[in-house]
């Protein structure tokens, strides 16, 4: 078991005919993912890579291949419809790597998402990845841009924000030999589709899963919530981080989603709200992996 | 992204929120025709900065506040005179305070009651949300600190948009009960919601509303940020965008699409990914040092980039210590080695580089940074990159 994904999930790439998301649609068929089709408007007919359908509607390619889950490459000004059209599409799965969307546009797409059946995750994420059995790592689901080889399979589910920063989290537990169940990236922009507290609760679900690392930045509440929600429920042991303590207030670091505003949204609220649950905290980013097998 | 008073004035014409009558100007006879247009005997002269506690803010020269009542266009021009071309100093611009180059020239209106009003993107929610308080003309944290009954929040649903009953509400906390007064209202809430959204804001504040004696409700002050994201869309204010405004090496930075945010301390670092750098910063501190800045290079880190963010970074005469730390995913650790060795001779580096390269070809990249003739260090992990580096400075 994993969340979200596994090595049988059937994934589109919406934007698939571009540079970046065709350049990922390979690594991820590399990675040994099952990525059934692509869709590029006025594309439709003609073959990616291979041996991979292009479609021109998510609706059609979804039909034809049988997918539930796809990942959306395409620009800022046309994601929030590319999103929509996969609601539309009632697949099960939205992953939006897309950095740069305007906010009003996720304001509208999460309240139309409302009732539906599709889970979004992202947007302006690195994605989500369930390691496979083979050679580092092959033969899992990888949806995104991480790097697959530097994940094994296990029982560490790693949620966080950021990019890069979970990659140094994913490359501490393997080196340290142990695995992960799924890895996902929820996006590191003020409105997403999924929330740290979202994914916790899938991970202390998922009997594959035995611990959790849960890493933040500065800016929101969201990582309060998760911790509040684990202090009474998580029967697993998390261990965190949280990026952004020396990050002057009222200035963006990156993410959108990244600022203390109003004296909200600190390092330091977040850190005591991780102490309060019993979430061990590392005390730098080199510290996340050891942190959590400490615990173990 | 920020504009000037006179800039939001502009858009609250625009979409027909009531303020008062102003005119911007660059020079003092600007300000003189501008303030003969406006008319009457009761003036202010503005400087006009990204930044509050201007009317309590103290020039470079010596001259007191940067916002004042005149009675003439003679003495706006004179006013005019004293600003323009003057550094200002307040309470947020730090020690090197701000150039005015521009003043609004506006009618000065007597005043009965101050509110406060602000729209913003509430995150909890994922929608806007109007901020309402009677407490108007404070800084509205410290009013949320002290009295916190005072301040309302009403969240709107993007969908629908604004409704009767949440203006009702609203006019209800802001204690308007003037039947002229609610319907002035009801039309300013309306447009500003419209300008709001319209325009892309992340946050408008209008601190104060105010109430006149004569009963009519007008925005004396506001401040605008925008999404970035979605300027694209809107030109026009792109436009507004002031670099005088913005720290020079940030505006230098965006030109190479590396994200920089300078501050105080004396590591630089230079790191892929904002969560990542964000991190670095922290290590850097939790071992002593002081990061100079945030930098994201973003997923690639190209030679003209590292080359570009070198520049920026040893422009900054705080910095003694380059800090570099890319985790290389996808892209081959070789190539970005080859990319540093390569900039870092071409600005001449002559203060200690300590680079954490890790991910794919890590090795090759390693062999590089080691076989080149630039003097630097490398390091296997965040910590002991951090530790070199801090070692490096305090030796």
């Amino acid at each position: 078991m994993s969340i979200l994904v596994d090595e049988n999930t059937k994934l589109l790439i919406q934007g698939i005919t571009g540079g970046f998301g065709g350049k990922h649609a390979q690594l991820s068929i590399d990675y040994g993912t099952q990525v059934v089709g692509g869709v590029t408007p006025g594309k439709g007919g003609q073959i990616f890579g291979a041996a991979t359908p292009i479609y021109d509607t998510v609706s059609e390619a979804a039909h034809e291949t049988g997918a539930t889950a796809t990942a959306i490459f395409v620009p800022p000004p046309f994601a929030a419809d590319a999103i929509l059209e996969a609601v539309d599409a009632q697949l099960d799965l939205v992953v939006c790597i897309t950095e740069g969307i305007p906010v009003m546009d996720m304001m509208r797409v999460k309240e139309a998402m409302q009732g539906s059946k599709t889970r979004l995750i992202g947007p302006n994420c690195p994605g989500v990845v369930t390691p496979g059995t083979g050679e580092n790592s092959h033969g899992g689901c990888r949806i995104g841009i991480a790097p697959g080889y530097i994940h094994k399979k296990g029982n560490v589910g790693i949620v966080s924000r950021s990019g890069t920063l979970t990659y140094e989290a994913v490359w501490q537990i393997t080196q340290l030999g142990y695995g992960q169940s799924t890895c996902v990236g929820i996006g590191g922009d003020p409105i997403n589709g999924t929330s740290h507290l979202d994914i916790i609760k899938m991970f202390n679900e998922d009997p594959e899963t035995e611990s959790i690392i849960m890493i933040g930045e500065i800016g929101g509440t969201a990582e309060e919530e998760a911790a509040a929600w684990i202090k009474d429920n998580c029967n697993k042991p998390v261990a965190g981080f949280i990026a952004g303590a020396t990050a002057p207030p009222g200035r963006r670091m990156g993410h959108a989603g990244a600022i203390v505003s109003g004296g909200m949204g600190t390092a330091e609220a977040k850190k005591a709200a991780f102490k309060e649950a019993g979430i061990g905290i590392a005390e730098t980013p080199s510290d996340i992996g050891r942190t959590l097998i400490e615990m173990l | 992204m920020n504009i000037h008073e006179y800039q939001a004035k502009q858009l609250f014409d625009q979409f027909s929120v009531p303020s008062p009558q102003g005119k911007v100007a660059h020079t003092a006879q600007e300000a003189y025709d501008a303030a003969v247009a406006i008319g009457g005997d009761n003036i202010v002269v503005k400087a006009q900065v990204h930044a509050g506690g201007r009317g309590k803010g103290t020039f470079k020269n010596g001259f007191q506040g940067g916002v004042h009542l005149v009675k003439t266009a003679d003495e706006a021009k004179a006013m005019a005179e004293q600003m323009l071309g003057q550094v200002l100093v307040t309470h947020q611009t730090g020690e090197e305070g701000r150039l005015v180059n521009q003043v609004m020239i506006a009618e000065a209106v007597d005043i009965e009651r101050e509110l406060y009003l602000s729209l913003l993107i509430d995150r909890e929610t994922s929608r806007p949300v109007i901020v309402a308080s009677t407490e108007g003309g404070m800084d509205i944290e410290a009013v949320a600190e002290e009295t916190p009954e005072k301040i309302v929040h009403q969240v709107i649903h993007p969908l629908n948009g604004l409704q009767p009953y949440e203006v009702r509400k609203l006019a209800a906390a802001l204690k308007l009960k003037d039947k002229g007064l609610l319907k002035q209202f009801n039309v300013l809430i309306h447009n500003l919601y419209k300008l709001f959204i319209g325009c892309d804001c992340s946050m408008v504040e209008i601190n104060p509303l105010v109430v006149t004696p004569d009963q009519q409700l007008l925005a004396l002050d506001a401040k605008f940020d925008f999404d970035d994201n979605a300027l694209y869309r809107h030109p026009d204010i792109a436009e507004m965008r002031d670099p005088a405004e913005e720290d020079p090496r940030e505006v230098e930075a965006s030109k190479y699409d590396l994200n920089y945010i300078g501050l105080d301390g004396s590591i630089a670092c230079l790191v892929n990914g904002a969560g990542l750098a964000m991190a670095t910063m922290d290590i850097i501190k939790h071992y002593g040092g002081e990061p100079a800045n945030f930098l994201d290079v973003g997923g690639s880190a190209s030679t003209e980039q590292v080359t570009a963010a070198f520049k920026i970074i040893l422009d900054d005469p705080k910095v003694e210590g380059i800090l570099i730390n890319i985790f290389g995913g996808i892209m081959d650790c070789n190539v970005i080695a080859q990319g540093v060795v390569e900039a870092a001779k071409q600005v001449e580096l002559n203060i200690p580089l300590v680079v954490r390269l890790e991910g794919n070809n890590v090795e090759a990249g390693k062999a590089t940074l080691e076989a080149s003739d630039v003097n630097l260090i490398t390091a296997s992990t965040l910590a002991e990159a951090t530790e070199k580096i801090t070692a490096a400075l305090s030796a």
